[in-house]
């Protein structure tokens, strides 16, 4: 068995077991659904506002390759450069040789999800360049040496005590007796001492949430305003992207901002919505002196030509992960992937693997919540069944119950053999919870059954009561 | 091959299956951003006080007054750091004496910035602003009080005509447009909601009435 698939479990067992994990996520999911309910009864077009986003991220897709081109032509002709990075590691190799060119020392960051991905902060630390995370939640996670357990909302799991530990540990420059026992003097330390990082910094490096190929632009959406003071303040501002993201107008990239906040906070948008075309021009009063866009795909095209493509329209809001009772019950950290929750069982494999992340797709009841949010309709119970169907042909794979389910398969193909067979386990089924009207363990699936009753069986199978009834199967 | 050969090639198989199976659409615009100028102007200054801004408004004359009054009545001192476009240079400060106003670029000892912006956006009550050669990007976001001015009769209804008001001659792109909505806020720590942590904590739009 695969070593992520063997941790899974515990590391799910020991999330339920964690009662500040468990507040968190309770608070974090029940205020997602009323917030939200909120948030449809003021806007309500809504759902066509859902159409006409993923109307834009298909045809966007669609013709990447050409969209890709106008982008790059687009951020020349404003001075900018933009650098074309296959996988991870040349993305990463890009952007510490950019940053080296710049003779950086520091590099603030804005919160970026392919950062993580390419796990951009390692390879900048090892070429002896600072990074320094911006955005509140990121930044307690660089000092805690943490990951983000959810897309937009990285701290999640963490309460102000840990957060007030953190902060006494990096901060050694304060009065040890300081007040940090509320959110409101943890966030005004966090100013402070941020502030003086921004000023400080060499290098600026942000994500995007979109790129949009008639201007050359890319669109930074962040509530804190930290991504303005990251590309406006130093002298370089690098931002690295993935290929996906493109879109063709800036009335598409209005299309995806009129449903990215609703659907990630419920807020109407976010506080900053920002689009930034090139370096400062010559006469400019502020800026950086450099814009370097850099395209990272690390498995985004093989994955456009496979049955996973509909997952590339995904626009990071994290509403499957709000509202999925599995993430609700275990968070984020417990999938060990960049990408947690509904999207991140499909992503992490879909992008690096099935053998890497077996255990993810399985982490869902399917109940279907996380389409039926999804601002751009991402088919993720279909997407996660076809990813449970790839790994069940896939020998290298550990998939639980494998030989039941094949032998199973190999009966129900013989009826003759089948129904006589299921009356009979259905006379035992009754015989074995007669006495106390359900069964408390059975042979083959004691796991399932370690947690929860089996219902005893009543009356007959569908087909012997399909049979009852005198109608006859449609031909 | 370079990396940009590889991955264009790569986007190229099966293209063109999937080109021909998506359809384009024209843009949807919530009920929101239709109106009239006065539902337009209503509802930018509902939405912006939603977003969490103050919303004040004068004559172009009366613009310098209306801030004095407004830092004076949240205790916020008498200095302020003015962006220099001839729209605001030319306002009569001399009618706020006890302004002390500085035109340029903010730093960071700077507490109060006046910006003028391009246009307001009603369906979410978003200022849309931009830098330039008179106006520095910082001004936006450095200091704790943001005070925008903006002509009313520059309110439209969506995003998308907003941004037509923004796009020079040949539709040429400034290095930083941001459309802005309510003060610099945060709900990293226990999802508590937070108002200032990088930019400003305050966020005062002054409409200029004709």
């Amino acid at each position: 068995m695969n070593s992520a698939a063997r941790g899974f479990p515990e590391r799910a067992a020991a999330a339920l077991a964690d009662p500040v994990l468990g507040a968190a996520l309770d608070k974090l999911q029940g205020e997602f659904r009323r917030d939200r309910g909120a948030m449809l009864s003021r806007m309500p077009e809504f759902e066509a506002l859902r159409d006409r986003a993923m109307t834009v991220r298909n045809y966007a897709l669609a013709d990447m390759d050409g969209l890709l081109e106008q982008f790059e032509r687009n951020v020349i002709a404003t001075g900018g450069t933009v650098h074309w990075c296959r996988d991870a590691e040349e993305a990463r190799a890009t952007v510490t040789r950019l940053c080296r060119e710049a003779d950086a020392k520091t590099a603030v960051k804005s919160k970026s999800m392919l950062s993580e991905e390419i796990a951009l902060n390692d390879a900048l630390v090892d070429a002896g360049i600072e990074p320094v995370e911006t955005d509140l939640g990121e930044y307690i996670l660089q000092l805690r040496r943490e990951t983000p357990s959810h897309i937009v909302m990285p701290a999640i799991h963490l309460n102000a005590g840990q957060i007030g530990d953190a902060f006494r540990k990096s901060h050694s420059d304060r009065d040890s007796g300081r007040d940090l026992s509320n959110a409101d003097a943890l966030l005004a330390e966090a100013r402070a001492t941020l502030r003086r990082r921004f000023l400080d910094a060499d290098v600026g490096i942000t994500g995007a949430n979109a790129l949009i190929a008639e201007t050359g632009s890319i669109l930074l959406v962040t509530n804190e305003g930290n991504a303005d003071l990251v590309h406006t303040l130093p002298k370089t501002h690098i931002a690295v992207v993935g290929i996906e993201k493109v879109l063709p107008t800036l009335s598409d990239a209005m299309a995806v901002v009129r449903v990215l906040a609703r659907s990630a906070t419920a807020q109407e948008i976010t506080s900053y919505t920002t689009l930034v075309s090139g370096p400062a021009r010559t006469d400019e009063a502020d800026g950086p002196r450099a814009f370097h866009v850099v395209l990272v795909d690390n498995g985004r095209s093989k994955m456009l030509a496979g049955p996973y493509a509909d997952a590339l329209r995904c626009i990071r809001c994290g509403a499957c992960q709000s509202l999925c009772p599995v993430y609700g019950a275990i968070g984020g950290h417990a999938y060990d992937a960049v990408y947690a929750g509904p999207i991140g069982a499909v992503l992490t494999p879909a992008l690096g693997g099935l053998e890497r992340a077996p255990h993810l797709p399985q982490a869902s009841s399917f109940c279907g919540q996380c389409e039926d949010v999804c601002p751009v309709r991402v088919p993720l119970p279909a997407l996660m069944r076809r990813l449970r169907e790839d790994s069940f042909r896939r020998p290298d794979i550990a998939v639980a119950g494998r030989r039941l389910t094949r032998f199973w398969s190999w009966a129900a193909r013989r009826p003759a053999l089948y129904r006589p067979g299921l009356r009979l386990g259905l006379a035992m089924l009754r015989l074995l919870g007669a006495h106390r009207g359900a069964i408390r363990s059975l042979p083959f699936i004691s796991g399932w059954t370690g947690a929860r009753d089996f219902p005893v069986p009543e009356g007959g199978s569908f087909v012997e009561k399909w049979h009852a009834s005198g109608r006859e199967p449609k031909r | 091959m370079s990396a940009r050969d590889d991955i264009l090639a790569a986007l190229r198989v099966g293209a063109a299956n999937r080109r021909a199976s998506a359809s384009a659409s024209d843009p949807v615009l919530p009920a929101r951003a239709t109106g009239d100028a006065i539902a337009l102007r209503d509802r930018f200054v509902e939405m912006a006080r939603f977003a969490g801004a103050s919303v004040g408004s004068a004559v172009a004359a009366g613009i310098p007054a209306a801030i004095s009054a407004y830092l004076s009545k949240e205790r916020l001192g008498d200095r302020v750091v003015l962006a220099p476009e001839p729209a605001l240079v030319s306002l009569p400060w001399r009618s706020a004496p006890r302004l002390e106003v500085r035109t340029g670029v903010p730093g960071p000892e700077d507490r109060v910035s006046v910006t003028a912006a391009i246009a307001g956006a009603a369906e979410t009550g978003s200022l849309l602003v931009s830098s330039g050669s008179r106006t520095a990007n910082a001004a936006h976001v450095l200091c704790e009080t943001h005070i925008a001015v903006l002509p009313a009769g520059d309110i439209v209804g969506g995003y998308e005509a907003a941004l037509s008001r923004l796009r020079g001659d040949g539709g040429a792109m400034p290095r930083a447009a941001t459309f802005i909505t309510g003060p610099s806020r945060t709900a990293d720590i226990e999802k508590t909601p937070q108002i200032g942590v990088h930019g400003p904590k305050r966020l005062h739009i002054l409409l200029v009435n004709e």
